[in-house]
C-alpha cells in the first residue's frame, strides 16, 4: 500500500482537468488523467489500497464528480485530510468512497508512516500513533452501506412501489 | 434563539418548526439545475428512468451553455442526447444552445426565488442566494438520483455573518468586495457555512449581489445570501415576477452566528486573484504593469449587462494593446440583445473585442480562447486554478470589468482609476 501526500487547497482542476470533463465521463476513460496537472506519476503508479493524506479543503472547487468516481474505480481506500470542500465531500459519501477528516493525524504524518484504517472503531494510525475520526451519522451512512446514492435510491424507490 | 435564514429555509421545507445546526433534514428542491453534463447524469440512470420515469417533471431546469455551439463530435453528441431526453420526458424547462449561461438564465426566466431552495450539479449554483434563494451546488450523482426521487437530504448549516457598511468608490465594484473577502479568509474560510450578508446591502445592485453570491464557493461557502428587499422585488417584477409568488425568509435578530466579520466598502480596492488559487489575492497597485496576453470579459460571475457597460465606456474612444486577445461572453442571449440595443456591443467590438456567443466558453478551458503556455490571461471568471483554461503552463488572474478593461487598453495590468472612462459611466 501506497501512501501519497499532497499540500492544502487540492482543487478540482488538480484532481481531474476541467478540459476533459465533457470528453471522459466512464471511470476508464477518467483514470489516465487523475492528478494529471498535480502529479503526474499518480495514474500510472496507484494502486488498490493506496491512501492519499492532504491538507486543508482538499477537492475544492468545481461540483466534477470525476476525480471521486476515479479514485474509487483505482481503488483508493481513503483520503485522509484536514478537511475537504463540501461538494466533494457530498460527492464521496454518493460514490462510497471514503473521506476521514482528521486534521492531527495528517499533522502528525511523516514520509514513509504507514497507515491503516478501522472504519468501525473509527480510528486511524500513523506509524505509532493512533487517532480517533468522528462517525458519519446514521442517514448518510445508510447510503454507503446500500453501495452509494443510486443504490440507496433505487433500494428507496423500490420499496415505495411495493409498499 | 432565533434562526438564521438557512434555518428558516430548511425548516419551511422540510415542514418543521425550527431545525438546529448540523440537523440533516429531508427536502424537495424548488428546481434542479442541470447543463452540459445531462447527457452524463441521465446516462448513470437509463434502465431506473424507464422503470420510475423523472419524479417531478416541473423541478429540472436544463441549461446547454458549457461548450456552446458544440466544439466536437463528442460535445454535440452529448446535446442531441440532452434534446432527446427533455422531448422524451416532456420537461418544460430547457434552454438549448445560444440562450445563454444557466446561473443567467435560471435567474432570467425567474426559475430561483425568494425562499426557494435550489440545488444545482454545478458549483456556482450558490449564485441565487443573491435573490434570497437557498442555492447550492451538488454532483452529477445526486442530480440523477433527484431526477429519480425529487428529494434529498441537507445538513442545516453553521452561519456567518458579513456586515456591510459605506459604499463602494467609482470603479471598484462586487468583484474587489468579495476577492477582498475570500483574500482575508481564505478558499475554506466558509467550508460547510452558509454566508448572511447584512447592512449596507442596499447599495449594491442585483448584478453586484449576483458576482458576489456567485463566489460564495470560492470562500467554500453551502450558500451565500442577501435579504429580499426593494432591489430584489425591483428585479423580480422586471422580469415579470409578482411580489405574492414567492415567501422571502430572513435571518431573527438574535440568530446564532459562528463567527461576524464587518467590511467597509469605501476601504476596498481594486484587486486580482493571483495564480494559482483563488484567495491569493493582492491590491492591482502592487502588481502594475505586469503584462497580459489575453482579457476574458464574462462568465457567470461578471457577463451582465452592467458588466459589459463598464467596460465598453472604459474602453470607448481606445483600442485593445497589440498582441491582446480581449474576448467578451455576454452572460445569456438577453444580456446580448440589451448590450446590442445599448451601443455597449458596438463600442466593445470597435475597441477590438472579440465578441463571442452567450456561454461559459474558455472559462473551463474547452474551447474558444485556450491559453498557450506562458501566457497570462486577465478574467472577470471566478477561478484561476492552473490548467483552469486548458494550459497547465499558463497563468489566470482575476478581476473585476473595470481592471479587466483597462488593461485590455494598456497590455498590462494597471489601476482603472487611472483611466478615466471617455464618458460619464
Amino acid at each position: 500500500m501506497k501512501v501519497w501526500s499532497y499540500g492544502d487547497d487540492i482543487n478540482t482542476d488538480m484532481l481531474f482537468p476541467g478540459k476533459y470533463t465533457y470528453t471522459c465521463g466512464t471511470a476508464e476513460e477518467i483514470k489516465p488523467h487523475l492528478l494529471e496537472d498535480l502529479d503526474p506519476s499518480f495514474a500510472g503508479e496507484v494502486a488498490e489500497g493506496d491512501v492519499i493524506v492532504a491538507g486543508k479543503n482538499f477537492g475544492c472547487g468545481s461540483s466534477r464528480e470525476q476525480p471521486v468516481v476515479g479514485l474509487k474505480a483505482v481503488g483508493v481506500q481513503a483520503i485522509v485530510a484536514k478537511g475537504f470542500a463540501r461538494i466533494f465531500y457530498r460527492a464521496a459519501i454518493n460514490q462510497g468512497l471514503l473521506l476521514v477528516e482528521c486534521p492531527a493525524a495528517v499533522e502528525a504524518y511523516q514520509p514513509g508512516d504507514a497507515v491503516s484504517l478501522d472504519l468501525a472503531a473509527g480510528t486511524i494510525e500513523i506509524g505509532d500513533e493512533r487517532f480517533d475520526f468522528p462517525k458519519l451519522p446514521p442517514e448518510i451512512l445508510a447510503i454507503r452501506e446500500a453501495g452509494g446514492l443510486l443504490a440507496y435510491t433505487v433500494e428507496k424507490l423500490a420499496a415505495q412501489s411495493t409498499g | 434563539m432565533g434562526s438564521t435564514f438557512a434555518q428558516k429555509v430548511l425548516a419551511n421545507k422540510s415542514g418543521q418548526a425550527q431545525v438546529v445546526v448540523g440537523q440533516i433534514v429531508m427536502v424537495q428542491p424548488d428546481h434542479l439545475l442541470t447543463h452540459d453534463n445531462t447527457a452524463a447524469i441521465v446516462g448513470k440512470i437509463g434502465a431506473e428512468l424507464e422503470q420510475f420515469g423523472v419524479a417531478r417533471p416541473e423541478m429540472p431546469v436544463i441549461v446547454l451553455d458549457h461548450v456552446v455551439p458544440a466544439a466536437s463530435e463528442k460535445t454535440a453528441l452529448n446535446h442531441k442526447q440532452t434534446r432527446d431526453f427533455v422531448a422524451k420526458h416532456s420537461l418544460p424547462q430547457f434552454f438549448d444552445v445560444g440562450a445563454g449561461i444557466c446561473h443567467q438564465v435560471t435567474v432570467e426566466e425567474g426559475l430561483a426565488l425568494p425562499g426557494q431552495i435550489v440545488v444545482g450539479s454545478d458549483s456556482h449554483t450558490c449564485s441565487y442566494g443573491a435573490l434570497g434563494a437557498f442555492s447550492t451546488g451538488v454532483d452529477r450523482t445526486e442530480a440523477a438520483a433527484l431526477l429519480l426521487r425529487g428529494e434529498t437530504w441537507l445538513r442545516v448549516p453553521e452561519t456567518m455573518r458579513i456586515e456591510l457598511s459605506g459604499k463602494l468608490s467609482p470603479m471598484v465594484d462586487a468583484k474587489d468586495l468579495v476577492l477582498s473577502i475570500i483574500g482575508d479568509i481564505g478558499a475554506d474560510g466558509a467550508n460547510y457555512r452558509a454566508v448572511e450578508f447584512h447592512g449596507a446591502v442596499d447599495s449594491l445592485s442585483m448584478e453586484e449581489r449576483l458576482t458576489i453570491a456567485n463566489m460564495g464557493i470560492e470562500m467554500g461557502a453551502k450558500i451565500a445570501v442577501f435579504p429580499v428587499d426593494e432591489i430584489t422585488r425591483s428585479y423580480l417584477a422586471s422580469i415579470g415576477v409578482a411580489e405574492g409568488s414567492y415567501q422571502p425568509q430572513w435571518a431573527d435578530d438574535d440568530a446564532d452566528y459562528v463567527q461576524r466579520l464587518s467590511y467597509d466598502l469605501s476601504a476596498v480596492e481594486p484587486v486580482v486573484a493571483c495564480p494559482h488559487k483563488v484567495d491569493n489575492v493582492k491590491p492591482v497597485s502592487e502588481l502594475e504593469g505586469l503584462e497580459i496576453q489575453q482579457v476574458l470579459l464574462g462568465t457567470c460571475t461578471n457577463g451582465r449587462y452592467d458588466d459589459l457597460a463598464i467596460a465598453a465606456d472604459i474602453l470607448d474612444g481606445h483600442t485593445v494593446a497589440k498582441g491582446v486577445r480581449l474576448l467578451v461572453l455576454p452572460a445569456s442571449k438577453r444580456v446580448f440583445e440589451r448590450a446590442l440595443d445599448g451601443g455597449v456591443i458596438a463600442k466593445l467590438s470597435r475597441a477590438g473585442a472579440i465578441v463571442l456567443p452567450p456561454g461559459c466558453g474558455p472559462c473551463l478551458g474547452a474551447h474558444q480562447g485556450v491559453l498557450a503556455p506562458g501566457e497570462r490571461c486577465l478574467s472577470t471568471a471566478n477561478r484561476n486554478f492552473k490548467g483552469r483554461m486548458g494550459c497547465k503552463e499558463a497563468e489566470i488572474y482575476l478581476s473585476s470589468p473595470a481592471t479587466a478593461a483597462a488593461a485590455a487598453i494598456t497590455g498590462k495590468l494597471n489601476d482603472p482609476r487611472k483611466l478615466a472612462p471617455q464618458k460619464e459611466a
